[in-house]
């Protein structure tokens, strides 16, 4: 509590000020960590912080009059957590279920709300260190996703990682999402 | 030292409060000539234990008042003074007046005593031999602002670490001025950044002056506590340089607007009169304190608006307190469970077929243990009804001074255990049922007399499981309620055509519509048509419902059903296809085979199904919720009658299986509410199943076939 008193803070408490450090990546480097995955032929990452596991496919209980990209739920360790097919809602790739068919569980704490969902993707491939000015951003005009989910672009070799905003793509109150089933 | 003890407020006030409770319902046994002296004793710990409390915690205004009563409670003990009807009365509204400045100081407001500075006079005057008592009364305003000053200002201000820092400063060093204005996002208390703590940091640097901008705070009622709205422009002398104090906000640099500038050299001037204005709130409380002005107390409540989030906190922080005899059979019961894993592991090692038999009776045991540790952690939870029920003493001999009715009050089964949670919600609709029946229920004496009933009207407050449910029945022996005036007023109303017939229970019914009043004369007690809706509404809320009976000139009864608790819920697993699907068994009527001689197409493709006299709608689960099943045929198909919000609907189903407990878990944590469905559980095999909300199934049908009329008409 008293971290930040003059004593403590000249002296000794070096570990927790550590820790402070810790939770908020920008301090450590400028470097982030993404974890990219496959849609179709496009390549996506997502903040591998925000990742809470990858679990293989397996069929959800449906939810009436949920959307097209809704699937089900699921039962993750006494949690009922939501499972949303990405190739569906941002309308890329075709959308079976086969042997590498992942869902990628992520979650987002804000102090508003905090939220786990599960993503289902056609493969996962790569974590990828992406330095803060390697990113570039969104072009002006856009293909099926909508700009405000995108944080930004990687170049990858010859590819492009697009990288997607997890607390966007988590909120399902926002408007964005019903203007991407349009 | 404040900041240690602040841990222990909520334990304190939850303390008082219960103190409080038993002060008053001891007070409410003395009648004026039957005191014992074990009843005395009780009120007298209950306020001793008050006094010293807020003694220890600085909340010189509670310390002060409980101690004068305490005197007086003293002198009955000692058996030198008569505990008075008047006596009785001035200690009951003391109680009050002492739960109101309790209240106060938990949401972290300084006390008025506005209701307690009367009081004290009374006491005082009862009192007068007391050569302490002038003295206090002298001292009381200053204690007051004193404590409100204590409470509010826990963690120390920046300004009085100056003179410490002062001191380590070596004065021959060169200072330089600096200018920092500094303004904070609304959310940065939210992350745990305390701008008074950066000041503190500041002020070890050198001297430090504070001026807060307190224009962007808001009205009160749009204010919300755990902002920060207030900017500050700080003036530093300091040997330092700039990096060394922007290095100070290196943590809430996102967070804020961050202006560090030296300072014009003519600036020392200007620092004087920046120092004049910035601590204008304490000065100004220190210098109101002998005009006994109360402005003084609301400016030192804005200026130290970034400490009221911690204390606004603590209301929804809320703790129970639990047996210990129920947290033992827990540990006892977890003990149990370890020893039966370490069995089954011990098993697992090396299986071979023989030991089948000891496997299927450790799984047995292991059944067993998790039921009890299942049972009782739900126990935990339960609190005997009598704390909705206590407040009604009091109440009710209130309410029997202000009506002029006699009123007795009998309770029951107050030993009934009921969930925590609801038992807070139950509060309000019970007090108002309460009022209800002593206002418009009992009639007055000399009518009571003349219809030869006893002059003294009954409430009756029983409660009692029944199957699942708690039942708290709240009954009047008083006028009941007259069917004929009721339809009379809601054909006036237009609640009712005028040409229908309605049958009794739907007349009583009539009484829980919104604007719904039959009282001639409004008073302040109730007759405004505003509560039994809001009344029934709440009970919905809590998946519980409420039912009446009545004869008229003999008394009334309210009877409300709630569930044990709102964790688990006694479901029928119904299958649709491939899906499963929880109904609440309370919403279950009966299930029955279709006869397709009963189904009668009515209105244009709604299928009614011949139930005795009524008449079910029939709705198909597969079509409501647009999933393939395996029977569509309404012959030889499985209906489940439910009811809910009064009405019946019957759902198709393919089949039925078993019956179970199911924990309730929650959509809308991680997804949002879906119409027709209450939540989610998991089932045996890990899967998840829905629960369906028979309530919103029905509304969701309904307004399907609305819409699906109107889709015709326009076509």
């Amino acid at each position: 509590m008293d971290l930040q008193t003059p004593d403590q803070h000249s002296g000794i408490d070096k570990t927790a000020t550590a820790n402070l450090k810790l939770e908020n990546g920008d301090f450590i480097t400028n470097a982030n960590q993404y974890l990219t995955f496959i849609l179709g032929d496009e390549h996506y990452g997502v903040d591998i912080l925000s990742v809470k596991e990858i679990r293989g496919w397996e069929k959800p209980t449906a939810i009436p009059h949920a959307a097209e990209y809704v699937k089900g739920v699921i039962n993750m360790r006494g949690v009922i957590v939501p499972i949303l097919d990405l190739r569906i809602r941002f309308d890329v790739g075709d959308s079976s279920y086969g042997t590498t068919t992942v869902v990628i569980v992520l979650s987002t704490k804000t102090s508003q709300r905090s939220a786990t969902m599960g993503f289902v993707v056609d493969a996962v491939s790569d974590v990828l260190n992406a330095e803060q000015d390697e990113i570039r951003p969104v072009p002006a005009f856009h293909g099926n996703i909508l700009p405000e989910y995108i944080e930004g672009l990687v170049n990858v070799g010859g590819d492009v990682v697009t990288l997607i905003h997890v607390d966007q793509l988590l909120n399902l109150n926002d408007k964005g999402a019903e203007r991407v089933n349009e | 030292m404040a900041i240690d003890l602040e841990q222990f407020h909520q334990v304190f006030f939850e303390e008082s409060f219960e103190g409080l409770d038993l002060m008053e319902q001891a007070l409410l046994n003395i009648g004026p000539h039957n005191e014992t002296p074990e009843t005395i004793n009780t009120i007298f710990r209950a306020a001793h234990s008050i006094k010293g409390g807020s003694g220890t915690f600085g909340f010189t205004a509670v310390t002060d008042f409980t101690h004068v009563l305490e005197t007086l409670l003293d002198e009955a003990r000692d058996g030198k003074r008569q505990l008075t009807s008047e006596i009785i009365e001035l200690l009951l509204e003391s109680c009050d007046c002492l739960r109101h400045m309790m209240q106060q100081l938990s949401s972290g407001n300084p006390v008025d005593d506005n209701q307690s500075q009367p009081l004290r006079a009374k006491f005082e005057a009862l009192l007068q031999q007391d050569p302490e008592s002038p003295t206090m009364t002298g001292n009381n305003h200053e204690a007051v602002v004193r404590d409100c000053v204590d409470a509010l200002l826990c963690a120390p201000l920046p300004k009085d670490d100056k003179a410490d820092d002062n001191a380590r400063e070596p004065t021959d060093v060169p200072h330089n001025e600096w200018i920092i204005h500094f303004a904070p996002e609304p959310q940065i208390l939210l992350t745990g950044n305390e701008p008074l703590r950066l000041f503190r940091e500041l002020g070890s640097l050198g001297e430090l002056t504070i001026c807060a901008d307190v224009t962007n705070i808001p009205a009160l009622n749009q204010l919300a506590a755990d902002e920060c709205y207030i900017h500050w422009t700080l003036t530093l002398r300091t040997p330092a340089d700039k990096n060394r104090i922007t290095e100070v906000f290196d943590w809430v640099l996102d967070e804020c607007k961050l202006d560090v500038s030296p300072a014009p050299k003519t600036d020392v001037a200007q620092h004087n009169n920046t120092d004049a204005e910035s601590s204008p709130p304490l000065q100004r409380a220190a210098t109101a304190e002998p005009t006994k002005d109360l402005t003084p107390v609301s400016a030192v409540t804005t200026s130290t608006e970034p400490n009221k989030d911690t204390h606004t906190a603590i209301p929804s922080n809320t703790s129970i307190r639990v047996g210990i005899d129920k947290v033992d059979s827990l540990i006892n019961l977890v003990g149990e469970l370890v020893i039966t894993q370490s069995m089954l592991s011990e098993l697992g090692n090396n299986f071979d077929m023989n030991k089948v038999e000891k496997l299927s009776q450790g799984l047995e045991q292991l059944l067993q243990n998790t039921k009890e540790l299942q049972e009782s952690v739900m126990q935990i939870r339960m609190l005997p009804i009598s704390f909705a029920f206590n407040r009604f003493p009091r109440m009710i001999r209130d309410l029997a001074a202000k009506t002029d009715k006699k009123i007795e009050l009998k309770l029951s089964g107050e030993q009934t255990e009921l969930d925590k949670t609801v038992m807070e919600q139950i509060g309000d609709p019970l007090v108002h049922l309460v009022r209800n029946a002593i206002d418009h229920g009992l009639e007055p004496a000399a009518q009571r007399l003349n219809a030869g009933k006893p002059e003294t009207g009954t409430i009756a407050l029983n409660a009692y499981h029944q199957g699942g449910n708690i039942v708290i029945e709240i009954a009047d022996d008083g006028r009941g309620l007259n069917t004929e005036k009721i339809l009379a007023k809601a054909r006036d109303k237009g609640i009712v055509d005028s040409g229908a017939t309605l049958s009794e229970a739907h007349i009583y019914e009539l009484i829980f519509e919104p604007g719904f009043s039959t009282a001639e004369v409004v008073s302040d007690i109730s007759g405004r048509g505003v509560g039994m809706d809001v009344v029934r509404r709440n009970i919905k809320q809590l998946g519980g419902r409420i039912e009446v009976e009545s004869v008229l000139g003999q008394g009334t009864t309210f009877k409300i059903y709630l569930p044990l608790t709102l964790a688990i819920l006694d479901g029928q697993l119904v299958r649709v296809g491939s899906e499963t699907y929880i109904i609440p068994l309370i919403a279950i009527v009966e299930s029955l085979q279709i006869k397709t001689d009963l189904v009668n197409k009515v209105s244009g493709h709604m299928l009614l199904y011949r139930l005795r006299e009524d008449n079910v709608p029939i709705i198909p689960v597969y079509q409501e919720f647009g999933i393939e099943a395996e029977n569509k045929e309404l012959e030889n198909g499985l209906l489940v009658v439910v009811e809910g919000d009064g009405q019946k609907i019957g759902l198709l189903v393919d089949d039925l299986l078993a019956q179970q407990q199911v924990v309730i878990k929650s959509l809308e944590s991680n997804y949002k509410a879906v119409r027709g469905i209450s939540g989610a559980t998991i089932l045996g095999d890990g899967s998840v199943a829905l629960i369906l909300d028979i309530p919103g199934l029905i509304t969701l049908a309904s307004n399907r076939s609305y819409n699906r009329l109107k889709q015709n008409r326009a076509a």
